[in-house]
């Protein structure tokens, strides 16, 4: 494995994100911040508690893994789909690096934006509320099977993207819905048992509620159900990248 | 050794059109190619197949003995490539884009450095490693891609088109460079427009037309081929009716201005000898068209004819 290519690849996408911290760190800092100033303080306080937490305490991990989830997606497929779309991605087709390598080199740079985005979200959060990690070890890894799972997402939708407006079909359509709709603000059993029952086939309710349960003990979900249902799209969705890349769709004619 | 060998390659695109007609190809170690054809003729797919843009229908690439199929990373580290379009990161540094190919490379970035300094240095850019590239001329663009595409020391080197739309003094300046590039060992595949440029740098040839090889030889035995050659002579005084001179073709083309079509075995001395004895004085000669562009459009021509 060319683990220079993989390098070269990985730092320049932390660069990339550094470079335009107003695009990619400031907005999740003032978005998070207003949700838990309106959401989890002003109408918080009158909502009372959920499953024994503050409201505000509920929503702060949901929000924090919306954040990874956005972020880590939209730092692959806009990084990716730029470099093809400006024909960047010929220095990397012509050189010897393989496919592996360069799936590799962008889901880390997703994950790494999705992780940072995590951190200053939390660290927003510590300014409202005052929750404490209960199994930091689980957050952490179903943030990272997460930013992983979306990273890839974002990379399958630039490689079969033929315009910016492909790209944003799926964050607008697709990613938002089901992340408000994934238990974000609200537990699911508080949804009509239709609803649960329909609810149960968003995969993000069962990361947002994983999360949850690393951060304060709280699940609506099985947690080893959601560590193996995040790792089983992980595993699908890598073959399917590289199955495109090898194929070269979107790439190569 | 070849530098470059291509076997049967055919190209089936997806809307069904044949770019390439299964063509087959040499190109030995250390030559200076030219690899000619109008537009559409299956240049850019075969480039785009030998430097792994485009997917073959079948046949074979083999890279300094590496079949691009089995040993698909061996011959890309042989190969460099520089676009017909600009396709680097324009908001990237001039270093840093030489920088970064260099790492896909596989080089250390100690070894990168120096070698991204030597190109830039040989590319007279070295004053512009530190500039966004998009705010570069595009004339430095071209060099910029010349350079990256050197900063691996490619065994085999293909420009594609890679003087087109710049200045005659930046393209001469760019023909040296190719020159000494070549000179130092490093095969080159040229193609381009402009047939004074292939001319005048490449040892050998091949013209490509409708997806299929329609002329390969050394430049000079196709030169050679050449069996009158058109030249234009300004005259001193005007005339009302051409010289009438057997063996030559003359026309007007206007009352000082004198096209003659020349036969290789006439030369100019009996033409001249006949001007003179009729006091027409010429003031100046000049190739009607290039050499190469003659036989080029005669055999593309002759092609079309046929199909």
């Amino acid at each position: 494995m060319n683990f220079t290519a993989y390098n070269t690849i990985v730092v320049k996408e932390i660069y990339r994100f550094l470079r335009i911290w107003p695009q990619t760190l400031l907005p999740p800092a003032i978005s998070t911040a207003l949700y838990f100033l309106i959401f989890g303080k002003l109408i918080g306080d009158r909502i009372g508690t959920i499953s024994g937490a503050s409201y505000m305490d509920y929503i702060v991990p949901g929000v924090i893994l919306m954040s990874v989830i956005n972020h880590s997606y939209a730092n692959v497929v806009s990084s990716f789909y730029s470099t093809k779309f400006q024909h960047n991605i010929e220095e990397l087709l012509v050189a010897p690096v393989s496919n592996v390598v360069i799936l590799a080199g962008y889901i880390t740079g997703g994950i790494l934006r999705g992780l940072l985005v995590g951190f200053v979200v939390a660290f927003i959060a510590m300014l409202f509320s005052e929750v404490i990690v209960q199994n930091f070890t689980i957050a952490l890894l179903i943030a990272l099977m997460t930013a992983t799972m979306f990273s890839l997402a974002g990379f399958i939708n630039a490689q079969l993207a033929e315009s910016f407006d492909a790209i944003s079909i799926i964050p607008n359509f697709v990613l938002t819905p089901l992340s408000y709709l994934g238990g974000v603000f609200y537990s699911v059993s508080m949804l009509p048992s239709v609803w649960q029952i329909i609810s149960m086939g968003n995969p993000i309710l069962y990361m947002v509620n994983a999360f949850r349960f690393g951060f304060i003990g709280v699940t609506d979900v099985d947690i080893q159900l959601a560590f193996m249902m995040t790792g089983g799209f992980i595993v699908l969705m890598t073959v399917f990248s590289l199955f495109l890349l090898h194929k070269g769709t979107g790439l190569k004619q | 050794m070849n530098a470059l060998s291509i076997s049967q390659l055919r190209k089936v695109y997806s809307n069904g059109f044949e770019a390439l007609k299964g063509i087959d190809l040499d190109v030995e170690e250390g030559d200076f190619f030219a690899l000619l054809g109008p537009n559409g003729a299956g240049k850019s797919t075969a480039i785009g197949i030998i430097s792994s843009l485009v997917n073959e229908t079948s046949g074979s690439v083999t890279i300094f003995g590496h079949d691009l199929q089995k040993h698909r990373n061996q011959a890309k580290s042989c190969l460099g490539l520089v676009p017909q379009e600009v396709n680097f990161n324009q908001f990237d540094t001039v270093k840093n884009i030489l920088l970064n190919q260099a790492g896909y490379y596989g080089m250390s970035r100690k070894v990168a450095s120096a070698r991204t300094e030597h190109c830039l240095k040989q590319m007279d850019l070295w004053d512009k490693r530190d500039t966004i590239s998009r705010r570069l001329s595009g004339g430095m663009k071209r060099r910029v891609m010349i350079a990256r595409a050197m900063v691996h020391a490619p065994k085999l080197l293909i420009l594609d088109e890679p003087t087109a739309g710049v200045d005659i003094e930046i393209r001469r300046s760019m023909w040296e460079m190719m020159q000494d590039v070549n000179q130092q060992g490093t095969t080159i595949i040229l193609t381009t427009h402009y047939l004074e440029e292939a001319e005048s740098l490449c040892r050998n040839i091949a013209i490509i037309d409708q997806g299929r090889i329609v002329e390969n030889s050394s430049m000079s035995q196709l030169l050679a081929r050449l069996q009158v050659e058109h030249f234009v002579l300004d005259l001193a005084e005007a005339l009302t009716t051409p010289p009438d001179l057997e063996g030559y073709q003359i026309e007007l083309v206007s009352p000082k201005v004198m096209s003659v079509a020349v036969p290789k075995t006439k030369g100019l001395n009996q033409l001249f000898n006949y001007l003179t004895q009729h006091n027409i004085q010429v003031l100046s000669l000049k190739n009607k068209t290039n050499r190469l562009e003659q036989l080029f459009m005669d055999l593309v021509q002759a092609k079309t004819n046929r199909v």
